[in-house]
């Protein structure tokens, strides 16, 4: 099981590489002049996330521990690997523009960017409560920063503010529920505890004590208040459309996307690697959360006149119907497509809502002033094609066929009636119905709408960056509602390498 | 699957669909020239490349055919499972060609025939697309990528006969078109689950497999149901009785349009269906019977109403029902390399014809009344010209195409069908009534008729039976298409004994053939003379007919009442029914009251969970700690009772 030296390395090497490119950007920036934003730095961030992927990828050669078995390299991980830098440098691309209209000096943003990333692939391949508790700070105290990048805007002091306490808040709930399971448990490795929770028994030197359940249950509650605050999901959802409408628009494509994928493959992992998910009682909380915020999401979303606080309420509500997968693991025939069903959630999510802010972001313009809906009519007409990628993203996001989002739904709808969870299915369903309101809304606004007075004529030009970033987003969308097969196989291998684990502990099943 | 070659055969319906996309796209901006140059290119190379695929196509050996190209999984759910794939055999290579070919110099003459239209790129456009649908329905190796091909080219054909859509009889015609199509495609869709339900597959190769290890079915079972229920399919697109009344009307259309879908390609969709299932018709004798009565009535049917009408168009469009009847009847009764080579000099007779229709209309400056056509033989010369080509192969003469293809499928009642596109043809020979103005067409226009024109003089030959001394390429050519299992086609025969071909004796074979083709020569040339009676020598006559037997000519004028008879009995009360039940009664009261009930209620709700969100942090963080507790409490208690 341990792992030679050389191989440990191999295993973290994803996040050597980005940890390197982040400390060059921080050195090399001062030594730049000091204008300008700094897009060569950008560029360079870039193909440090591209080379992270490929190492990711490179690993798939190198499955197995490393770390005295705190890291664990596996089909799952990858997959989170890759999408979360690919999330990563898609934002950057979509950031070049955005530097530049809003006058933002560059340099540390992206290397902010690239130790966030560090965090959040740190997170999908950790298997040690206590790693993930310090990737999760990583990926955190990143995205604080760069929640309050525009400076010179209050909002976006308010972001960050909001986000960092109540964050720091939450975090400590996760703390809190490793310290109890180490107490119930005596151990704080996934797998160990998993054993655990099994045997009911733990060793202590030379005796054994029985485990509290008491305890552990506790413990999981905590951790499951740490990472839903995370994921955003009722009824820790409350910070989202604040921090969300104060960001800049291409972080907020990253924070709604990436930590959020490796906020749930933490869940995933603990909860299925440490076979925790067997009681009833998780069963429960995951579903009233799951309905909750699919519910609170949409109803939120609905009256909005701002589109960035419309899409935090859509995302809270994806949360929820990324729950659902989670809450359909409990059937036992219903295992590996639930978990499956999870992470192509993940995947496709963040292709349409990368998509969906870095369209926002280039509309927003300068100090994001233009984030109403009523900024947006005759979009349609100004800038065809811009217009017409965002309906793309908006159709996905609603679960329309033909879209990355369609099959999402399907999938995770798909496992809700496999294990019977007819009523969650049902409440989804209502929501999905809701959710077409104010997606269509926004496409109505777009090219039913006459253009403000005054903006007839303006065009609106994407640079290449974004106009990269968005291609990419666009046809990974379409490709997923197209041809989903592909990315949901490999979706189902990676909840294979979660479930033996998981199929031993549901011998003794309590 | 299969060892052979790779041809890629995915780029020849993927050419149209990109010259549909671009005019679609950017059309509007683009100078004419420019829109005819796309529109004109794809279609092009698309016809190169399948001319090159069929060369290919030649050097396959027998055991590589049917070629299969499978390109991804297309849909995977429990066991079943289609592809994304191409099945090319010799009875998809005959309509490759005769879809490229015939669509291409189609689309060469609308260059010409739409120049003064508007919505020009809208035009192309909906053209290339109906080419992308059309190729696709052939070339599709599983039902459902047929139906895919299917319903896309009755969508691209309700958007070009309405295309005129300012006109209201144009856009009525288009919903009738699209609608009594649905009806059709229902049969199609069932006919495609009861197979899914005994095969568990919708691809040709396993189907066929599976059927022809069955016996054929004496009653009425499974396979008959399923093959009547895609025979229900096949009258819908191919203008079959009793769905056949959307034809006649969707001669709305631009002229090429009805040359191009309503001839030539979409419209023997249904056919190629027929023919395509083959082995599952063949194990369902039952099911034969009607298709092969079905064929005969509309035949009939149809040709007996085109007799009287006076719309250039609509008598073509009576004729082409009344053609597609023969090719249903030839595949009724076994005789499916004769339904197939019918239809294929039918697409060259009958686009001929509607073109060269076409161009006697743009010259007459929209002139559809063929009272009002006379003695156009000097004024517009190449038209009259072709449009003689075209009468005389329709009609069967030697050694035009019509000749051996209708040959093939011979039946006494040609001479009231004749009658009727000679009608049309006769026209050009009246007496002339119109002063100037009355121009021939641009060469763009007449070039395609000459090739068309050559064509349908030649076509034929390719099935010149050997009962004349000819070889009959195109019947051995079908051949392994159709016998791919010879023990149903041989107790087929026992039912169809009534088809020439099949008869036992190879003397007696040659006897019989010789007789018909000359009793298909005498009945061409009665008929002929006949129009030439009526509508040259005596002009007088037909009235005096008409007159004489009052009962019949109205029936007959006015197409038996059948259009009629379906709006008493279904039209109308479907749409009462909607107005009255479906829309006051259960949208207005169900439907959207429970919309706006739900969009009430939730705008209620929305407005609770904004002041949720007060913005201050304090009572954010007291929000998560309410959460907190709430979970923490709910885990103690479940821990406690677990």
């Amino acid at each position: 099981m341990t792992a030679t030296p050389e191989l440990s390395y191999v295993r973290i090497l994803p996040e050597i590489i980005l940890s390197i490119c982040g400390i060059v950007v921080m050195f090399v920036e001062p030594l730049l002049p000091q204008r300008g934003s700094h897009k060569s730095l950008g560029v360079f961030s870039f193909v440090g996330t591209l080379a992270a992927l490929i190492a990711s990828l490179y690993q798939t050669n190198y499955p197995g521990w490393g770390w005295f078995n705190m890291i664990r390299v596996d089909e799952f991980s990858v997959f989170f690997h890759v999408l979360i830098c690919a999330i990563s440098a898609v934002v950057i691309l979509a950031s070049f523009e955005y530097l530049e209209t809003q006058e933002i000096r560059g340099g540390e943003y992206y290397a902010l960017i690239l130790f966030g990333t560090v965090g959040m692939v740190l997170m999908s391949s950790a298997v040690e409560l206590v790693l993930i508790f310090i990737a999760l700070e990583i990926s955190s105290i990143a995205t604080y920063v760069l929640a309050g990048y525009r400076r010179r805007a209050a909002t976006s002091a308010e972001s960050s503010i909001k986000y960092f306490l109540l964050g720091s808040f939450a975090t400590a709930f996760f703390l809190y529920g490793v310290a109890l399971m180490f107490g119930a448990t005596g151990s704080t490795s996934i797998y160990t505890i998993s054993s655990a929770l099994q045997s009911g028994q733990v060793t202590l030197g030379a005796s054994s004590v029985p485990v509290s359940y008491s305890l552990a249950y506790v413990a999981v509650a905590l951790m499951f208040v740490g990472l839903g605050f995370k994921v955003a999901s009722a009824p820790f959802h409350i910070w989202t459309p604040d921090v969300y409408e104060g960001a800049p628009a291409p972080v907020v494509a990253l924070m709604s996307t990436g930590p959020k994928a490796a906020a749930f493959a933490v869940m995933l992992r603990i909860l299925f690697g440490a076979g925790i998910d067997t009681s009833k009682a998780w069963f429960w909380l995951v579903w009233i959360s799951a309905a909750l915020s699919m519910t609170l999401g949409n109803l939120g979303a609905l009256l909005q006149s701002n589109v960035k606080r419309m899409l935090a309420y859509s995302s809270i509500a994806h949360a929820g119907y990324l729950l659902v997968a989670f809450a359909a693991v409990i059937a036992p025939n219903a295992r590996d497509t639930g978990i499956s069903a999870a992470i192509f959630y993940a995947a496709a999510y963040a292709a349409m809502n990368v998509g969906a802010f870095a369209v926002v972001s280039h509309f927003a313009r300068h100090g994001e002033r233009y984030v109403n809906f009523e900024d947006y009519a005759g979009l349609g007409k100004r800038s065809p094609i811009l217009a017409a990628t965002l309906s793309i993203f908006l159709l996905s996001l609603l679960g329309l066929p033909a879209t990355g989002g369609f099959f999402a739904k399907f999938y995770v709808f798909n496992a809700a009636i496999k294990s019977d969870l007819i009523w969650l299915t049902v409440i989804g369903l209502i929501n999905s119905a809701i959710a077409s309101y104010y997606y269509l809304r926004l496409i109505v606004v777009m090219y039913m709408y006459e253009p403000q007075p005054g903006e007839e004529k303006l065009q609106l030009r994407a640079a290449p960056g974004l106009t990269a970033a968005l291609v990419i987003t666009a046809i990974i969308t379409i490709w997923l509602g197209v041809r989903p097969a592909g990315v949901l196989d490999y979706a189902t291998r990676g909840a294979s390498r979660l479930l033996p684990s998981f199929q031993q502990s549901s011998n003794l099943s309590r | 699957m299969n060892s052979g070659p790779n041809f890629n055969l995915w780029v020849i319906p993927i050419l149209p669909l990109i010259g549909s996309a671009i005019n679609g796209i950017f059309g509007k901006r683009f100078p004419r020239n420019l829109v005819a140059t796309v529109a004109l290119f794809f279609p092009g190379a698309a016809f190169a490349y399948a001319v090159w695929v069929v060369s290919q196509f030649a050097g396959l050996s027998q055991a590589q055919i049917p070629h299969i190209e499978r390109l991804f999984s297309w849909i995977e759910a429990g066991g079943f499972r289609v592809d994304y794939g191409f099945y090319l055999d010799q009875l998809s290579v005959t309509m490759l060609l005769i879809v490229t070919g015939v669509g291409f110099l189609i689309h060469i003459y609308s260059v010409g025939y739409m120049a003064e239209e508007g919505g020009y790129y809208r035009f192309f456009s909906y053209l290339n697309l109906f080419m992308f649908f059309m190729l696709m329905l052939i070339l599709a190796h599983s039902y459902l990528l047929m139906f895919v091909g299917w319903e896309g080219v009755g969508l691209a054909s309700y958007l070009l006969i309405g295309f005129f859509f300012l006109k209201q009889s144009a856009a009525q015609a288009g919903k009738k078109a699209f609608i009594t199509n649905r009806i059709g495609d229902y049969g199609f869709l069932l006919g495609m689950f009861l197979l899914i339900k005994h095969f568990g597959t919708l691809d040709y190769d396993k189907v066929f497999n599976a059927i022809s290890g069955l016996p054929v079915e004496t009653g009425v079972g499974m396979l008959t149901a399923t093959a009547l229920l895609m025979m229900v399919g096949a009258t819908g697109k191919s203008a079959q009785i009793p769905l056949y009344v959307w034809l006649p009307d969707a001669m709305e259309g631009p002229t090429p349009v009805s040359a191009l879908i309503h001839a030539a390609t979409m419209v023997t969709a249904g056919i190629y269906m027929i023919a395509r299932s083959n082995i599952l018709f063949l194990h369902a004798p039952i099911a034969m019977r009607v298709v092969a009565i079905i064929g005969a009535l509309t035949a009939i049917f149809a040709a007996s109403i085109g007799l009287v009408q006076n719309d250039i168009k609509r008598v073509l469009a009576y004729s082409t029902v009344s053609q597609l009847g023969y090719m249903f009847m030839a595949c009724g009764v076994a005789a499916f390399s004769a339904g197939i080579f019918h239809l294929m000099t039918h697409a060259f007779f009958k686009a001929l014809l509607f073109l060269a229709a076409g161009s006697v209309i743009h010259a007459l400056g929209g002139e559809q009344d063929m009272r009002h056509m006379g003695g156009l033989r000097k004024l517009i010369p190449w038209t009259f010209w072709v449009m003689t080509i075209a009468t005389f192969a329709i009609a069967g003469f030697f050694p035009l195409s019509g000749f051996f293809s209708k040959d093939e499928i011979l039946w006494p009642a040609n001479v009231g069908h004749q009658s009727g596109t000679q009608h049309a043809h006769a026209a050009a020979h009246g007496r002339s009534g119109h002063g100037g103005h009355v121009h021939e067409s641009p060469w763009v226009m007449l070039g395609p008729l000459v090739v068309l024109a050559i064509g349908s003089a030649v076509m034929g030959w390719v099935g010149w039976p050997e009962a004349l001394g000819g070889k009959n390429h195109i019947d051995k050519f079908l051949a392994p298409v159709f016998h791919t299992s010879s023990e149903p086609a041989r107790s087929a025969e026992n039912f169809s004994a009534t088809e020439p071909q099949k008869s036992d004796s190879p003397q007696d074979e040659i006897v019989l053939e010789r007789t018909l083709a000359a009793v298909s020569l005498a009945t061409a040339l009665a008929g002929l003379g006949l129009a030439w009676l009526f509508y040259v020598r005596r002009p007088e006559l037909p009235d005096r007919i008409a007159s004489s037997m009052k009962g019949a000519y109205r029936t007959l004028l006015n197409k038996y009442w059948v259009d009629e008879a379906y709006y008493s009995t279904l039209v109308n009360p479907v749409v009462d029914g909607s107005r009255r039940v479906l829309w006051r009664g259960v949208d207005v009261g169900i439907v959207d009251a429970l919309v706006n009930g739900t969009g009430t209620v939730s705008k209620e709700l929305s407005g609770v969970t904004r002041r949720m969100q007060s913005g201050s942090i304090r009572s954010y963080a007291g929000w998560v700690a309410l959460g907190a507790a709430c979970v923490v409490g709910f885990m103690i208690w479940m821990g406690l009772h677990t």
